[in-house]
């Protein structure tokens, strides 16, 4: 397949807009500026795009609900806080193809009659800050960003605003209170972002990947995108792969492209030829599958029908050399670790839970250790204040459902039983 | 009291936003910068800088990992042990620092020399186990490349 998302990122100087220019970029500013605001929210429903930051939410129905605010100034928020462990799929677009994601938000921000722009970078990524603000400039430098944008009478402002390591900051109201200066904690719903967003103004966060996806929209139309991927779900996708197969790393793919497929291949399949024990599909939070369930297709919409979600389209592989308690533990250190204290429910359960899991990777498990989880689990699922509780109590049951004997066979043995 | 530079370089990013109280995450940054961690002295320098109370500041400087609350060594390392960094062997890099020298997970080392951070994913989990030294990325790492690339790092 055509790359569209990672066009040209071969090229050395892919990140200057000289050599985004030679590839065609910018090219759908001036059809974009050409149209009306509606006109090019009308192409993003058709294109049937859904946001890649994780939960699959239509495009189309976020930017109308912002448009049909009367407020403003209005805001357009990029989530670059990429922060799912396993995740690396915008990384590439911010330090290769900023100029795509620029001129994606141009595009939006038009449509949205947004003046301002910010891209919420995660403190994470130190070069992807330099490289954003390089493009930002020559953006600027040729009237791309500013006032009167290529002579059209449309003011678009954009701006990078460095997050400082909460994973917590990319949950979307999280990042509204992360970049008005505050604790990322995330506030209550409604009202929503599109409504009382940043700086109480209508605002649209959308994600890298997601905003990415504007230039070759409005390039070849909803329609002809549309074509792209599973009807449910269409366009390209970005999967990062990592763990043991033979070729890690990133893979622009068709929505949809079977689980299976992209680790045997496109990932030359497991590693020294070992055999797969466990696969996390879309990001840690999401559930993780057995090598029995992984025939199915990566999109927001099948994914939930075969026990998982798409998440970011992080694909963790784990071959059978892996202690799941010891994963399942790991992924809790995490959670409990980026828990924002916010709720009582995700503060203290993904404490218990980590604790728990540790004593049985550690040969101190008790009889009963695994309902008990499965108690605290149950009674955060669905109390939590957002969905970071509700991932940790998920990913815990998910391990206990699949892989129940593992569990119970650190306790009795009293060690892992995997490596000893 | 910030530098003139620094005075500077917080107005410009004061631009930016719409209202002070928003660059106070980026002007932390800069503190942090240009005290060396965020000692009392830059927690004030801060406060009076954005007119933003000192408990204001710290509150919120506290909630994030990447704010420095202690001194630090001359060179950060910024290790990841997260779940594809670990099954790729990031834990016996832990150890490894440990014993070659002397840094364990949130100290520094005798020689003043490396601070130590565990890290939950930089987004570079495809070529795991992977650190970040001050600014720049390092990744596919052994113990022998770990110590490969921190001898240049005097
Ligand atoms: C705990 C948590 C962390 C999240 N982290 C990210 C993230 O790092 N990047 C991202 O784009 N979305 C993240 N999201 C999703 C955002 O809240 C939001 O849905 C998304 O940015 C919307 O953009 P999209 O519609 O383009 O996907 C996170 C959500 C939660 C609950
Ligand atoms: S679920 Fe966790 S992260 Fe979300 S608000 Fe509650 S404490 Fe904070
Ligand atoms: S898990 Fe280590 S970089 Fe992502």
């Amino acid at each position: 397949m055509e790359t569209i998302l990672l066009k040209n990122i071969q090229n050395p100087n892919s990140a200057d807009i000289a050599e985004y220019k030679k590839a065609g970029g910018y090219a759908s500013i001036r059809k974009a500026l050409g149209m009306e605001p509606q006109q090019v929210i009308d192409e993003v429903k058709k294109a049937g795009l859904r946001g890649r930051g994780g939960a699959g939410f239509p495009v189309a129905m976020k930017w109308t609900f912002a448009s049909a605010d009367p407020k403003f100034p209005k805001y357009l928020l990029c989530n670059a806080d990429e922060g799912e462990p396993g995740t690396f799929k915008d990384r590439p677009i911010l330090e290769k193809n900023p100029h795509l994601l620029i001129e994606g938000m141009i595009i939006s921000g038009h449509a949205l009659k947004a003046e301002y722009g910010y891209i919420y970078l995660r403190g994470e990524y130190p070069a992807a800050k330099h490289i954003l603000n390089a493009a930002i400039q020559q953006a600027y430098d040729t009237n791309l960003l500013g006032e009167n944008i290529l002579g059209k009478g449309i003011t678009f402002h954009l701006a990078v605003h460095q997050g400082a390591g909460a994973y917590i900051c990319g949950e979307e109201t999280a990042l509204i209170e992360s970049l008005e200066g505050d604790k990322g904690q995330p506030r209550i719903k409604p009202p929503f972002p599109v409504n009382v967003g940043v700086f109480s103004k209508p605002t649209v966060v959308n994600n890298v990947e997601t905003l990415s996806n504007l230039p070759y929209i409005i390039e070849v139309g909803g329609e002809t995108y549309a074509k792209i991927g599973t009807p449910d779900c269409p366009g390209p996708k970005i999967f990062c792969i990592s763990g043991h197969v033979e070729k890690p790393g990133i893979y622009e793919l068709p929505m949809g492209t079977k689980l299976r497929d992209i680790i045997y291949t496109h990932c030359g399949g497991i590693k020294g030829g070992k055999k797969l024990k466990a696969v996390i599909p879309g990001g840690i939070s999401t559930p993780v599958l057995p090598p029995d369930k992984i025939d199915c297709p990566m999109d927001f919409v099948n994914m939930p029908k075969h026990g998982s979600m798409l998440g970011s389209g992080a694909v963790i592989v784990m071959d059978e050399s892996v202690c799941l308690v010891k994963v399942c533990h790991r992924a809790l250190k995490f959670f409990e670790h980026e828990s924002c204290g916010k709720c009582t429910p995700c503060r203290e359960g993904t404490g218990w839970l980590r604790a728990i899991l540790g004593r049985i990777e550690n040969g101190e498990g008790m009889e009963g250790d695994i309902d008990t989880m499965l108690a605290v689990s149950a009674n955060m699922l669905g109390k939590t204040f957002c969905p970071l509780g509700d991932g940790a109590a998920s990913v815990v049951q998910n391990f206990i459902k699949h892989f129940r004997p593992e569990f119970e066979e650190h306790i009795r043995a009293k060690k892992c039983v995997v490596n000893g | 009291m910030f530098s003139s530079a620094a005075k500077q370089e917080i107005e410009d990013i004061r631009t930016k936003y719409p209202n002070a109280r928003a660059a106070l995450l980026p002007t932390i940054y800069v503190a942090q910068r240009e005290f060396g961690w965020l000692s009392s002295e830059a927690y004030d320098a801060v406060a009076d800088l954005l007119n933003v109370p000192k408990a204001t500041v710290r509150g919120v400087a506290t909630f994030y990992a990447m704010y420095k609350q202690k001194p630090m060594g001359r060179h950060l390392i910024q290790l990841c042990t997260n779940v594809s960094c670990m099954i790729l062997g990031a834990e016996r890099l832990v150890d490894f620092l440990k014993i070659t020298y002397g840094v364990e997970p949130g100290g520094v080392s005798p020689d003043g020399r490396f601070s130590l951070v565990i890290m939950e994913c930089i987004g570079a989990c495809g070529t795991a186990p992977a650190m970040l030294v001050n600014d720049d990325f390092h990744d596919n790492l052994t113990e022998k490349k770990l110590q490969e690339i921190l001898e240049k790092y005097t």
